[in-house]
């Protein structure tokens, strides 16, 4: 589904990300780990196409398709989906606007007719008890006056309107309390399907609790330095990332010295 | 003599030509306050650039054309105002038509609603229920810098006269048509009087339409007494081709513990100007001032605002938005007086413009005099582009970029929009803004001016 290949890329001429390669296959769930400042936000900027990031060298495949070459817009309508980290507070715009116009928009692009009124508000309301938010919630402007749990609650809420094939969560689990954190991942667990994958981004093990991933990387100095199975996360729980770090720059030090 | 003089004594040079003729189908009442009147513009004259509160506007254009004035309604305007109908659908009003600033109806020129409420032709009230008329009218429209305002007493005949007694509250809102038609360029002045009394309510809708595409200049003055404990709502929606230049200086006087909202939406013309004033003359009385001005092309949008916090424990909040594109210009400037003793106060202003091109200029000024020490005051302007961040989010969510856009501007403009206190309308500009913006013509159906 996805192929990353020796991705680097920089933003205003710092090189954040060195060289990344990943491979997600349908029905996967990798956990992206690793301390602040690793490169782990910068890369789903990549992946959702914000364009302060400037791709150095590399690539990304998405079903075979350049990602490179798809605008923010047609990455989403091709099912990719970002839950931000801090999501945007738009004053003025309902919810129910913003979601009616994005499913139609996904809808023209697949060449279906727009949902009428009713059938949208069906889907909203199928879709809210779905992921437990609030009702209310959609009846207010998008984001504006959210709790930092409702806006995170919010992003389940879009991913479960859009369906994506693609999920990318961007530290989704951080400033919540255990049962925000419970209903976000009941909410992602209840989306996954045998055919869609999600790439969780976090800096806690917690989400992986409820969130079980087949792979964990752990993201380093703009690397990936690690991967290895679901234990790696509890035994960074355990120790920290301190031990990575010493780890990745014993290597650091052998590449140096001995360069393949 | 100077150019500038020369205006003003064109000006001055009409009313001593006419004044036999406005006189003669005037009360005596308002007729008794022209002369003094007269006297303030000669020493005032049209604002300049060197008035500090006309800085950023320009009249001199609009002022140095000839027009024809306009002292008496002819019979193709009674036709004309009895035919013209709003379009807004189930916006259920009280409706009245003012045609080039004069009352013409065939159907009386006062009407009693029910509880004793009146509606109709000032000129005629000015008759008929002379001691409120006199009570009020000329008590509030002054000032020491503004020219206009004196021009306008000097000369206006008629207008909306309005009266709402003690505790009554009219079963549905009021609504004014102002058509400007003509098939000459003319110089329109207008006088709309409102008195609320005490714990009385109204609500009022003023529509600005032209209905000609000749030059047009309109100077209309309108007062409002709100009494104690009562709510009044002003809601202005303007809608003039870019040949028409609209001056309107509306003055709310509050008294104790009462509300009152003034929301002015600009979607067209050429030249507007909108001074709105508002005294908070008792304790414990509010007010909200808003404004929406969407520009385009070499349209100028200009509202001023003048708050005075004259009595303790009052509040007052401003919200003033817009979106200019080509080389679109736009003024702002909110004057905040609090006045010594008023302690207590609560004043908020904001600003905030987008521009949509790098020729768009949008001048912003805040005004702040505070002389009392418990006061609360806020203010904010913000001119920039649209959030890139926004703009992001909703890309990501699948929505093209054009239709991003449209959306972020309308979330900008409806947060003005949602201050309007009648559903109906709120509805209908919210569907004017966004065809506004998507640059389909928003002018009515009965508009038969094609601005493009």
């Amino acid at each position: 589904m996805l192929v990353i290949d020796n991705l680097k890329a920089s933003i205003n001429g710092k090189q954040i990300l060195k060289g990344i390669t990943l491979h997600v296959k349908e029905g996967e769930i990798h956990a992206i780990m690793g301390p602040n400042g690793s490169g782990k936000s910068t890369l789903a900027s990549v992946l959702a196409g914000r364009e302060f990031v400037d791709i150095d060298e590399g690539r990304i495949d998405y079903f075979g398709k350049d990602l490179f070459e798809m605008a923010p817009e047609d990455r989403s309508r091709e099912g990719i989906f970002l839950g931000f980290q801090y999501p945007i507070e738009i004053p003025g715009v309902s919810m129910v606007n913003f979601m009616k116009t994005a499913v139609n928009e996904q809808r023209k692009y697949k060449g279906l007719e727009p949902l009428s009124a009713s059938d949208f508000l069906k889907l909203m309301r199928e879709k809210k008890e779905l992921v437990e938010i609030d009702s209310a919630l959609t009846n207010r402007s998008v984001n504006e006056g959210f709790s930092g749990g409702e806006k995170k609650k919010n992003e389940i809420f879009q991913m479960a309107m859009l369906e994506p094939r693609l999920s990318i969560l961007d530290e989704t689990d951080s400033g919540l309390d255990i049962d925000a954190l419970r209903i976000v991942a009941n909410g992602v667990n209840k989306l996954k399907r045998q055919d869609t994958s999600v790439i969780v981004i976090t800096h806690y093990q917690r989400l992986l609790d409820f969130i079980v991933p087949d792979v964990v990387h752990v993201l380093y100095d703009g690397r990936i330095v690690k991967t290895a199975g679901k234990e790696l996360a509890l035994e960074l729980e355990e120790k920290g990332y301190d031990w990575i770090k010493r780890e990745a720059e014993k290597n650091e030090v052998a590449w140096t010295v001995n360069p393949k | 003599m100077d150019s500038k003089s020369e205006i003003n004594n064109r000006y001055i040079d009409l009313y001593r030509n006419n004044i036999g003729r406005i006189e003669s189908q005037s009360a005596p009442f308002v007729n008794s306050l022209r002369e003094e009147a007269i006297e303030r513009f000669s020493s005032l004259g049209v604002p300049d650039r060197k008035n500090e509160s006309y800085r950023y506007t320009n009249l001199d254009l609009f002022f140095r054309h000839q027009y024809k004035s306009y002292f008496l309604p002819g019979p193709d305007d009674f036709e004309r105002a009895e035919k013209f109908s709003c379009e807004v659908e189930d916006l259920d009003v009280h409706n009245l038509v003012l045609l080039n600033g004069f009352y013409p109806t065939n159907n009386g020129k006062l009407r009693k609603l029910e509880s004793g409420i009146t509606i109709g032709s000032l000129n005629e009230a000015a008759e008929k229920m002379g001691d409120i008329v006199s009570g009020h009218y000329g008590r509030y429209a002054s000032s020491d810098t503004d020219g206009l305002i004196h021009l306008n007493t000097a000369m206006a005949s008629d207008g909306v006269f309005i009266h709402v007694p003690r505790n009554q509250v009219p079963d549905k809102p009021i609504q004014i048509v102002n058509l400007v038609y003509s098939a000459e360029d003319i110089f329109v002045q207008h006088r709309n009087l409102i008195v609320v009394e005490d714990n009385a309510e109204a609500t009022l809708i003023i529509c600005d339409h032209t209905l000609s595409p000749m030059k047009f200049l309109t100077n209309a003055v309108t007062e409002v007494y709100v009494g104690r404990n009562a709510r009044f709502n002003i809601v202005r929606v303007q809608n003039e081709h870019n040949n028409a230049a609209k001056l309107t200086h509306t003055f709310i006087h509050q008294e104790r513990d009462s509300y009152a909202s003034s929301i002015n939406i600009t979607l067209h013309g050429g030249l507007v100007r909108n001074s709105t004033y508002h005294y908070l003359g008792g304790e414990g009385a509010s007010t909200n001032s808003a404004g929406l001005y969407l520009s385009d092309k070499s349209q100028h949008v200009d509202n001023f605002v003048n708050v005075d916090h004259a009595f303790p424990n009052c509040t007052s909040n401003q919200l003033f938005k817009g979106v200019l594109d080509d080389i679109a210009t736009g003024a702002f400037n909110g004057r905040i007086l609090v006045r010594q003793g008023a302690q207590g106060t609560r004043a908020y202003q904001s600003n905030n413009n987008i521009l949509l091109t790098d020729d768009a200029r949008m001048d912003t000024k805040p005004q702040l005099e505070i002389f009392a020490d418990d006061v609360k005051c806020s203010h904010g302007a913000t001119v920039g582009q649209l959030d890139d961040d926004a703009l992001f989010y909703l890309t990501s969510r699948g929505i093209g970029k054009r239709e991003a856009r449209l959306m972020l501007m309308f979330g900008f403009a409806h947060e003005v929009i949602q201050e309007i206190p009648v559903e109906a309308l709120q509805e209908r500009m919210d569907t004017l803004v966004m065809q506004r913006l998507r640059g389909e013509l928003s002018r009515c159906a009965s508009c038969m001016v094609k601005c493009g």
